[in-house]
């Protein structure tokens, strides 16, 4: 009971006032990209849903990923391919997960080691905003090594279903480089990708940020390519959660879907891009110089320790056209490199579970009574469209795999699949 | 235990030496005769495909968790890959193991029913440090506050011209006037005395 001679509630997270708030705790990594949930509680925009979102910073996506399957956590930041992965139960309990909203498009980057990249300059041309070329450049090296008998080089990615994986394998793949054959892929978590890069253990790698830029300004690295140039406007880390607990609190996840979409509102507004780097920088969040993530923010890229700079303002977004909805032909584009590079048999059933994964129509404003939902959603989705200008069918998935000379395209039966 | 189980070749992947320390000694009491430890995160693939192990323990606040999700696929490199351990029918397990704060993962092909001792004892063996670890920082911060609470009784002592006793009923009667933590008023007068010199 409380009488006028007891203390005050110090803070409104007092229990007498927590009451009345529904909490979501939601886990994330220290990554750039962690920016909405981060800014949804920090700005008030959760608590002004009635919502008391609570953050859970983590270290491994393995981590995350078991601990919203075990319900620990209602919610998390994921890798944009995790909640496909975990629908389809590839290498893991099957849970279907879902994700009505992006939390980051594009924001990766490829990043190789000094002494790499000046092998790949001596051999040819490299232009920079050109992957293509970049990635000739890298085969010429490679063709080199081979001929003289060399280790293959090896390169860090953060995770198996994971864009960087994906974008990494395409982007080589593109260049003549089987991901599987002419290099090896490690996962290195992004911690110590730095170090390992510093230490020779990789040559390259592709992760977001604040690492690419920290390798950069460790005069370790030099950056080749960026996910906004490979492929353009894509979704990166979503808001993963799994099914069943979105259709038992469809209320809660609305609330939570409208302080998300404010928050990236806020984080797009480049008037706030000095408090948001402010707030990541803090050890808690991502730990990085804020000064180092404003750059990042506004697309104010060092490629390398010698001044050569770039400005691509889509560098890291958290909306496009908008809003921050992922679509099912992105979520279908995912699925098609897990096929191409084997992680799991192509089947019209996986097609059609992953065709339910990304939610956009949970988070969309609800289109006019006239139109059937589904088709005015198909109408707007964008197209996967990637950087060597082959258009994505997702109605031919399998007609899409055909055309590339490199990957497994289902055809090889090597894939331990569900 | 099965004869054969002794054989297990069991790795422990786990950035405290000390808690290692504590599973390898749980396992080998256990009749575990095969156990090795790796605390060095660098290569941890290169260092993991060298020793092959039957089943890998590793604690959940390692980032380099994510580096056995690799070892899931199938490739060149891998010549026997690794399932986590993981079964609808043993969720009551991933549920201990996550709450105390490790994770399993075995060959694929080796029956859940071989590793559930080794996985029971690396729960109890998690917990039983995070026990002592709590216990551990309980009277590292008791002893701790004690020092402070002994500094301001000094400096109340040599301002006040006052004994032991007195100073102490000055701290704690400050302390219920202010509806304030003992220690709170006694690092207020330690961190005056240091600015006030």
């Amino acid at each position: 009971m409380i009488t006028s001679s007891m203390p005050r509630p110090k803070s409104r997270r007092s229990p007498f006032f927590r009451r009345s708030r529904l909490t979501v705790r939601c886990g994330f990594i220290p990554l750039v990209d962690c920016a909405l949930p981060v800014i949804a509680r920090k700005q008030g925009f959760a608590r002004a849903e009635g919502l008391d979102l609570v953050l859970e910073r983590d270290v491994s996506w393995a981590n995350i990923r078991d601990k919203v399957n075990l319900g620990h956590l209602d919610c998390a930041h994921m890798l944009a391919a995790m909640p496909i992965a975990a629908t389809l139960g590839i290498a893991q309990v099957r849970v279907p997960v879902i994700a009505p909203l992006a939390l980051g498009f594009n924001g990766n980057a490829i990043t190789v080691s000094r002494n790499l990249f000046a092998r790949m300059a001596a051999m040819g041309p490299v232009r920079d905003g050109d992957p293509a070329a970049m990635a000739a450049a890298l085969a010429r090296v490679i063709a080199d090594m081979r001929a003289a008998g060399d280790e293959p080089l090896t390169f860090g990615m953060v995770f198996p279903f994971s864009c960087h994986n994906y974008e990494l394998r395409y982007w080589l793949a593109a260049g003549g480089i089987d991901p599987d054959r002419d290099i090896r892929l490690v996962v290195i978590p992004p911690p110590l990708i730095v170090d390992s890069l510093r230490a020779g253990h990789i040559q390259g790698f592709c992760v977001g940020e604040p690492w690419n830029s920290l390798a950069v300004e460790a005069g370790l690295g030099r950056i080749v390519a960026t996910k906004s140039q490979i492929w353009r406007l894509s979704p990166e880390k979503v808001l993963g959660l799994r099914a069943e607990w979105a259709d038992a609190h469809a209320d809660i996840l609305a609330a939570l879907i409208r302080a998300l979409d404010r928050a990236a509102v806020w984080a797009s507004d480049a008037s706030n891009h000095e408090s948001l780097a402010r707030i990541l920088a803090e050890d808690r969040y991502v730990g990085a110089p804020a000064t180092m993530i404003a750059r990042i923010l506004a697309g104010d890229l060092s490629l390398d320790a010698d001044g050569t700079h770039v400005a691509l303002p889509d560098y890291i977004l958290f909306r496009r056209a908008g809003n921050s909805l992922p679509s099912r032909a992105q979520a279908l584009w995912l699925y098609s490199q897990m096929v191409r590079w084997g992680q799991i048999e192509p089947s019209p059933q996986a097609e059609a579970l992953v065709a339910q994964v990304f939610r956009p129509d949970l988070a969309a404003p609800a289109p006019p009574a006239a139109l059937p939902a589904a088709a005015q959603g198909a109408s707007r989705e964008p197209v996967p469209l990637l950087f060597d200008g082959r258009v994505f069918d997702p109605k031919d998935i399998a007609g899409y795999l055909a055309g590339f000379d490199i990957g497994h395209g289902g055809s090889t039966p090597s894939s331990q699949g569900a | 235990m099965d004869p054969k189980d002794k054989d297990l070749n069991i790795v422990v992947v786990d950035a405290s030496p000390l808690r290692a320390a504590i599973l390898e000694e749980g396992l080998r009491d256990a009749g575990f005769t095969r156990v090795s430890l790796i605390s060095d995160m660098q290569a941890l693939a290169r260092q993991l495909y060298a020793a092959d192990p039957d089943v890998i323990l590793i604690d959940l606040e390692n980032p380099s968790r994510d580096v056995l999700e690799q070892m899931f696929q199938v490739s060149r490199a891998v010549r026997r890959p690794i399932a986590m351990f993981v079964d609808r029918s043993d969720s009551s397990m991933i549920q201990a193991s996550v709450d105390a704060g490790v994770s399993a993962y075995i060959v694929d092909g080796l029956s859940r029913k071989r590793i559930r001792p080794i996985l029971e004892m690396t729960i109890s063996r998690f917990n039983a440090f995070a026990t002592l670890q709590r216990e551990l920082d309980e009277a590292k911060s008791a002893l701790a506050e004690r020092k402070v609470i002994d500094r301001a009784k000094g400096i109340l002592m040599k301002r006040r011209q006052v004994g032991e006793d007195e100073a102490y009923a000055m701290l704690r009667q400050a302390a219920m006037n202010q509806n304030r933590k003992l220690i709170d008023v006694a690092r207020s007068i330690v961190t005056a005395a240091d600015l006030l010199g």
